[in-house]
């Protein structure tokens, strides 16, 4: 959780990630936010997000996004 | 048949009655009936297109889906007996299955799309090439017919398929409901893009008479009739009257075309699509907003994240997205940043992606050079504002640009970059547009703002008066709106003879201010032949 809350705070260092849940709802993330995310969290964890993962419920909040993570990595 | 016609308000009447009157269950064949009808009578020429869609789509989709079935089955009746590697290796060779389904159906649907509305763009440019070559080879064009909405209902069967291959929705198993995803008539015209999983949540329900929502859809309708025919059918004959003549109507004259051109595609779309929702929700139906007050917006990104919601996010999530996270763009984004260090190695791959979408967005609007440079022009401008945001931030730090008139000026820049860009979408060639917008700078004709010389136009006096009370309408509809929800419900809320007096206000507009007459030609939504 720490890596993927620094990812998030070098994209955005104004955010409490940690905090924050309506990172797609409130317009905090945008699709090129997602997009750097995505291959930082690639290379990061080892996982391979695909456009079918990538929903608002996904990307909300730190914690969804980190269960992802978790879940891909099981996979 | 338009909407805006008095054979589509009859066909509404007699189609609203049948559909209360008959079995709930039969209410939904009733409306594929009523779409394929309406369909028929915009051109009998046009069925057969959208029949190869639906039947290949569902065909394809049901494919798909059998084969992730049994994928499932054969995996858990052989849980015990095959490796990790054996499942993965199945996996991959279903997996390659269900992706020959999918690009086989894509590649014949955009196809027909291709072939329709873009082989003659296509022939004209090859011919072009020849001519400067000194060859008098010419090739011939194709009389092919653009069948009604044809983008729309390609785009929205696409990412039907997209999505049961995804496996975010389920394959519809009947044929006939699927084609009436397909060919739902109230936004076969000018879309929304819907979402099967969205649209067929109320699509195929039982629907009983409710007054309340009733009477809703038909007060959305006449608020899109108003926007279409009182404000963008009037102010249209200014439109054609000056980027008709850019030799003669330059300069000032640009900026007025540029105004009521963005005036009128506003009204024109946002009212369309009004008269949309309003005839589904007559119906107990809901089709997605397609707008969120777009000229509020304080930024070109945020412009397109309000404007044609459906279509744009259609291309970020079957476009952008799968093109930015795909592997090969995930290898180039490791050799930029190798290459070029991080910051820039980061951003570039996004940069490609991008312009994939707005070419993509460009060439969807029209098979014209004009809607690719407008595209491109997009692209250029909200590419520019990522790359110079940091310094906007220190601007916004150094002098404190903040509070409400900073976001009036915001709101306004926004409106005037959104005005330019849309040059491209009026003019007959990117030259025209370039000269039209460039006469704006060197103009010494300002005079004719208030020499009556804009009565030269086709639009009398009575016409300005009726379009600024028109404009002011919509935008005090959109500052309530902004300020607090439903404009409907507030109206709904006061007493009856103030509720009367604003409906049948409207109605009497409508009916009295509408754009009608000799020479009047119930104009053609602008989205229609997109």
């Amino acid at each position: 959780m720490e890596e993927l809350l620094e990812i998030l705070s070098d994209l955005h260092p104004e955010v409490d990630f940690e905090v924050e849940e309506h990172l797609i709802d409130d317009g905090i993330l945008d699709s090129l936010d997602i997009v750097n995310l995505i291959s930082e969290i690639s290379e990061e964890f080892d996982v391979s997000i695909t456009a079918k993962d990538i929903i608002p419920e996904n990307f909300n909040s730190a914690k969804a996004l980190y269960s992802l993570i978790q879940d891909l990595g099981e996979e | 048949m338009l909407f805006t016609t008095y054979e589509f308000m009859g066909f509404m009447a007699v189609l609203l009655l049948a559909y209360y009157l008959v079995p709930k269950k039969c209410q939904w064949a009733l409306l594929l009936a009523a779409s394929y009808v309406f369909y028929f009578i915009a051109g009998a020429d046009y069925l057969i297109y959208i029949l190869v869609t639906t039947l290949t789509v569902y065909f394809a989709a049901c494919r798909i889906e059998r084969n992730a079935e049994r994928q499932a089955v054969y995996l858990k009746e052989h849980k015990a007996e095959l490796s990790k590697e054996e499942k993965k290796a199945y996996k991959e060779t279903q997996k390659r299955v269900r992706l020959r389904w999918l690009v086989g159906c894509l590649l014949l649907n955009l196809g027909i799309l291709a072939a329709v509305k873009y082989a003659n763009f296509f022939i004209s440019n090859v011919n072009g090439i020849l001519s400067a070559f000194g060859s008098r080879q010419q090739l011939s064009f194709f009389s092919l017919a653009l069948p009604m909405g044809i983008s729309f209902y390609t785009f929205q069967a696409i990412g039907y398929l997209i999505d049961v291959y995804r496996g975010t929705v389920s394959a519809e198993k009947n044929p006939f409901r699927f084609a009436l995803f397909v060919s739902f008539f109230p936004q076969l015209i000018q879309g929304p893009i819907s979402r099967f999983g969205d649209l067929s949540k109320t699509l195929f329900e039982k629907h009983r008479f409710d007054a309340k929502t009733f009477c809703y859809g038909l007060q959305r309708v006449l608020w899109g009739y108003f926007k279409k025919m009182v404000v963008a059918d009037r102010i249209l004959a200014g439109v054609r009257t000056i980027v008709g003549d850019a030799g003669a109507y330059e300069g000032a004259y640009v900026l007025v075309g540029m105004l009521f051109y963005t005036i009128e595609l506003y009204a024109d779309f946002t009212g369309g699509i009004d008269i949309t929702i309003g005839i589904a929700q007559t119906m107990g139906i809901t089709v997605q907003e397609n707008f969120n007050l777009p000229y509020f917006s304080k930024s070109l990104k945020e412009y397109w994240r309000r404007w044609h919601i459906s279509m744009c996010s259609w291309f970020r999530d079957y476009i952008f997205y799968p093109v930015s996270i795909s592997k090969p763009m995930q290898r180039f984004t490791k050799f930029s940043k190798k290459r070029f260090g991080e910051k820039v190695g980061r951003r570039l791959p996004m940069y490609v992606s991008s312009f994939t979408v707005w070419l993509a967005t460009g060439v969807w609007h029209g098979a014209s050079w004009n809607f690719i440079v407008w595209g491109l022009g997009n692209w250029a401008v909200l590419m520019a504002s990522e790359e110079l945001e940091p310094l906007y931030e220190r601007f916004h730090k150094r002098f404190g640009a903040r509070g409400r008139i900073y976001n009036v000026f915001q709101m306004g820049r926004t409106f005037l970059l959104v005005c330019c860009l849309n040059l491209f979408d009026c003019y007959a060639s990117i030259g025209e547009t370039f000269g039209a917008f460039a006469s704006m700078f060197g103009a010494s004709n300002w005079k004719v703002l208030w020499d009556g010389s804009l009565l030269g136009l086709g639009l009398s006096m009575l016409d300005y008066w009726i379009l600024g009370a028109g404009v002011l309408l919509m935008l005090v509809v959109s500052l309530l709106r902004r300020n607090g929800g439903s404009v409907r419900e507030r109206i709904g809320r006061q007493v009856y003879p103030l509720r009367f007096a604003i409906w049948y206000g409207l109605f009497l507009a409508v009916l009295l201010m509408g754009a009608y007459g000799i020479g009047y030609d119930a104009s053609q939504f602008i989205y229609n032949q997109f």
